[in-house]
C-alpha cells in the first residue's frame, strides 16, 4: 500500500531559522493521525509543507506517491487552514457551491457537506453573521467537497463546544473508515485519545510517533495530558 | 485554464458585489454625478464640453474599476481564500479572468449608463459612432479592472491600495492629453506618456470626437487597450504564488 504521506528528514527554514528539522513519519490511509504540540512547535508549517504551499522544504516529502505540491494532487488533498478561509459576505450555501464548482464536485456535494458539519439550519445565512465556531465549520465543509484522499486539518475543533467536537471526531473516523487519511492538528491533549496515532512536535522536532496506548506505556502516565507534559519535559532536558 | 472555474468565479464575485448595495450605487452614480459636475463647470454645451466630456466616458470607469478591483483582490489575498483557491485545481489565470469578467460586466452597465446620461441628458455631441464610444468606454473599464488586479499584489493593506490611485493613476490622468495636449508637454513627459495605458484610453475616445467613423488610429488605440488588459492579467497571474514562506 502506498502511504498517503511519506516524510523523510523533512526540514523547513523560514527567515534563516530552522522551524522544522529531521521530521520523519508515514501516514496511512484509513487512519486519523493527531498532530500535537505546543503552539509555535511547527504544526502549521508541517501541514503547509504536506499541502505543498510551504517554501524552502528540504528532505523527502511524498503525498499519495507524488512529490508534495504536485499539480494533480490539488484534486486529491483537502486542506483547512486554522483561520476560516471563506467569503464572509456570501451565505454558507453560496460559499460551498462556489468551491464545489472549483473542485468539480457533484451538485449535491454542498448540501451533504453542510449536513456533515451540522449547519443545515444556517445554510442561507451570510457567513459573517455566524459565530466563529460555525465559521470554521463552513471552512471545514469546504474541504469535504471534493472527496479528497488526504485531509489536512489545522486545529479544526478550536472554539467548538464538546458535543460538536465529539460529532466532528466521529465524522473524521467515518471518513477514515472510507479510506481517507487524516492529519488533524490540535494543541488540546484531550483530543489525542480520539486519534488512531499521535505525532508530537516540539520546537520543530518530532518527539514521538505512536498510538495513544503506546504514549501511555512510554511515559508511564495514564492521562494523555500528563504524558504529553512528560514527553515535552523529557525532550527539553 | 478552465471555463467552468472562470464562470464560477465571475458569478461568485458578482454575488459578493450584489450584497454590497452601497458600492453598486456608488459605482453607478458617482461617474454620472461627476460628468454633470464637469458639464456645469464648463457651463455650456458645445465643443469645450465635448472635448472633456467624451474622454471622461472612458476615464471615469477606468479609475473607479481600478480602485474597486484592487481592493476586492486585496481582500481575496488577505482573507486566506486566495491561498485556499490555489491549493485547489485552478489555474491562476482562472481566478483573475473570473474577476475580469465580473467587473467587466459591472463596467458595461456603468459605462452604458454614463454614456446615456452624457448623450441624452447633458447634450454631449459624439461625432463618431455611438457603439464605438460604448465599446471604448467598456474596454477602458476592463483595463482598469486588470490594472487593479495586478497592482493589488503590491499592496499589503487597503491603505496602501488606495494610495495607488494618486501614485499610479493620477500621473496618467495628467499626462494622457486631457488637460494639455501631449505634444505641447516637455519632451520627456511626452515620451513617458506613450508608456501609459490611460493615454490610449484618452486618444481613442478623442478620435471618436473628431471623426465620423472608427478611424485606424482609434482602432489601434482600442487594440492597445485590449492588449494592455491581457498583459496586466498575465502579470497579475504571475504575482500569485502557490508557495509562500
Amino acid at each position: 500500500m502506498i502511504p498517503a504521506v511519506r516524510a523523510a528528514d523533512v526540514g523547513v527554514t523560514r527567515g534563516g531559522a530552522r522551524v522544522l528539522r529531521d521530521v520523519t513519519f508515514d501516514l496511512v490511509p484509513g487512519e486519523v493521525t493527531g498532530l500535537l504540540g505546543p503552539s509555535g512547535s511547527g504544526k502549521t508549517t508541517l501541514i503547509r509543507a504536506v499541502v505543498g504551499v510551504q517554501r524552502n522544504v528540504t528532505g523527502t516529502l511524498d503525498v499519495l506517491g507524488r512529490p508534495a505540491g504536485a499539480a494533480d494532487l490539488r484534486r486529491r488533498v483537502g486542506y483547512v487552514t486554522q483561520a476560516p478561509a471563506v467569503y464572509g459576505d456570501l451565505t454558507v450555501t453560496e460559499n460551498l457551491r462556489y468551491f464545489a464548482r472549483v473542485v468539480g464536485a457533484h451538485d449535491d456535494a454542498p448540501a451533504r457537506a453542510i449536513a456533515t458539519v451540522r449547519l443545515a439550519d444556517h445554510a442561507d445565512r451570510p457567513v459573517s453573521s455566524l459565530s466563529s465556531g460555525q465559521m470554521s465549520r463552513v471552512s471545514l465543509a469546504t474541504a469535504l467537497l471534493g472527496s479528497p484522499d488526504l485531509l489536512l486539518l489545522d486545529e479544526p475543533t478550536v472554539g467548538l463546544d464538546p458535543v460538536l467536537r465529539a460529532e466532528l471526531w466521529a465524522t473524521f473516523h467515518d471518513l477514515a473508515d472510507a479510506g481517507v487519511a487524516l492529519l488533524v492538528s490540535s494543541h488540546v491533549m484531550d483530543e489525542a485519545d480520539r486519534c488512531d496515532r499521535i505525532l508530537v512536535l516540539r520546537e520543530g522536532r518530532l518527539l514521538m510517533d505512536d498510538t495513544p496506548a503506546g504514549m501511555r506505556r512510554r511515559t508511564g502516565e495514564d492521562r494523555l495530558d500528563e504524558a504529553f507534559l512528560a514527553l515535552v519535559r523529557e525532550g527539553a532536558a | 485554464m478552465s471555463p467552468g472555474v472562470v464562470a464560477a468565479t465571475a458569478r461568485r464575485v458578482l454575488q459578493q458585489l450584489r450584497r454590497d448595495r452601497r458600492t453598486v450605487a456608488l459605482l453607478l452614480a458617482v461617474p454620472c454625478a461627476e460628468l454633470v459636475l464637469v458639464r456645469f463647470m464648463i457651463n455650456a454645451d458645445g465643443p469645450l464640453f465635448d472635448r472633456f466630456g467624451l474622454p471622461l466616458l472612458g476615464i471615469f470607469p477606468l479609475v473607479s474599476m481600478f480602485l474597486v478591483t484592487s481592493i476586492a483582490m486585496l481582500r481575496e489575498r488577505t482573507s486566506g481564500t486566495l491561498e485556499r483557491l490555489l491549493t485547489m485545481p485552478v489555474a491562476k489565470l482562472d481566478i483573475l479572468a473570473g474577476y475580469g469578467l465580473a467587473f467587466g460586466a459591472a463596467a458595461a452597465v456603468q459605462a452604458g449608463l454614463l454614456v446615456a446620461v452624457a448623450v441624452v441628458a447633458l447634450g454631449l455631441e459624439v461625432t463618431g459612432p455611438l457603439w464605438a464610444v460604448v465599446t471604448m468606454a467598456v474596454a477602458n473599464a476592463v483595463l482598469g479592472t486588470a490594472l487593479g488586479l495586478f497592482t493589488s499584489a503590491f499592496a499589503a493593506t487597503e491603505f496602501q491600495a488606495v494610495q495607488f490611485m494618486p501614485a499610479f493613476v493620477l500621473p496618467q490622468l495628467l499626462l494622457c492629453g486631457l488637460a494639455v495636449p501631449r505634444d505641447a508637454m516637455a519632451a520627456p513627459l511626452y515620451w513617458v506618456s506613450w508608456a501609459m495605458p490611460l493615454t490610449y484610453a484618452y486618444d481613442g475616445l478623442d478620435e471618436l470626437r473628431r471623426h465620423t467613423d472608427l478611424t485606424a488610429a482609434a482602432a489601434a488605440d482600442l487594440a492597445v487597450v485590449l492588449a494592455l488588459t491581457v498583459v496586466a492579467l498575465g502579470l497579475g497571474a504571475a504575482t500569485l504564488r502557490r508557495r509562500t514562506a
